[in-house]
């Protein structure tokens, strides 16, 4: 699918997923080591955030717009999911 | 959970889920989506709007018993895959049909449509029982 980078685009598609992939082991140690739940729960916002900016490099890069859509509800959902996680944390059930 | 943002949020995002789902259900017949993942959105918006406010809230805004959403969503299916056997072909062949909305415009419906149609309000009924039962428990 991607065959030659020629574009500036592309370039910058290429340095932005380099960058989104070190801010995504940065934000997965967080996930992991975080002190607190609510540490672990804004890491886990923030990956999803991380998938959407990677799929939207890619779709600079590929030329797929089926892609775009993905990225809409990938977004709905990772807002639920932190609101319904909130939820958890006042309540302490769901 | 008394949060105005959440509120404000969730009143103003469940058109957005319901407009989605309603989207990608009518793409899912020669693209990614179909009945089954616009069903989890429209239920996601309607979980959102139960945890914004309450679930009696939800119920009201959902117009439905979601116990008769399931049923209504079987019957569709069934109803779709009977025309067939009207028509002289075996159970649940696709039939297509062309709706005539004016002289030169005219849309192409087929009875996958509908089974998709009865897809998505079986796992809105099926899903919001489950949640709303489960909120309601505490």
């Amino acid at each position: 699918m991607i065959t030659k980078i020629t574009t500036p685009v592309e370039v910058a598609a290429i340095i932005s997923l380099l960058l989104i992939f070190m801010a995504l082991v940065l934000t997965f140690i967080r996930m992991i080591l975080g002190p607190s739940l609510p540490d672990k729960i804004v890491a886990l916002d923030l990956i999803a955030m991380l998938v959407v900016g990677i799929i939207i490099s890619y779709v600079a890069l590929s030329k797929q717009i089926v892609y775009l859509n993905a990225i809409v509800l990938l977004a709905l959902i990772a807002f639920l999911g932190t609101v319904a996680f909130a939820r958890y944390l006042e309540k302490r059930i769901l | 959970m008394k949060s105005l943002i959440l509120r404000i949020a969730a009143r103003n995002l469940l058109p957005l889920f319901l407009i989605i789902s309603v989207v990608v259900l009518l793409r899912g017949h020669s693209a990614p989506g179909g009945g089954f993942i616009g069903g989890l959105l429209a239920a996601a918006g309607f979980i959102l709007y139960a945890i914004g406010f309450d679930v009696k809230a939800a119920r009201q805004k959902l117009n439905f018993n979601a116990v008769n959403l399931i049923g209504a969503g079987l019957l569709l299916s069934l109803l779709s895959g009977l025309l067939s056997i009207y028509r002289g072909a075996p159970f649940s062949t696709i039939e297509f049909f062309t709706l005539k909305i004016a002289s030169n415009v005219s849309y192409a419906i087929s009875t996958p449509l509908f089974f998709d149609i009865g897809v998505f309000l079986v796992v809105v009924g099926v899903l919001l029982t489950v949640v709303f039962s489960l909120m309601e428990e505490q």
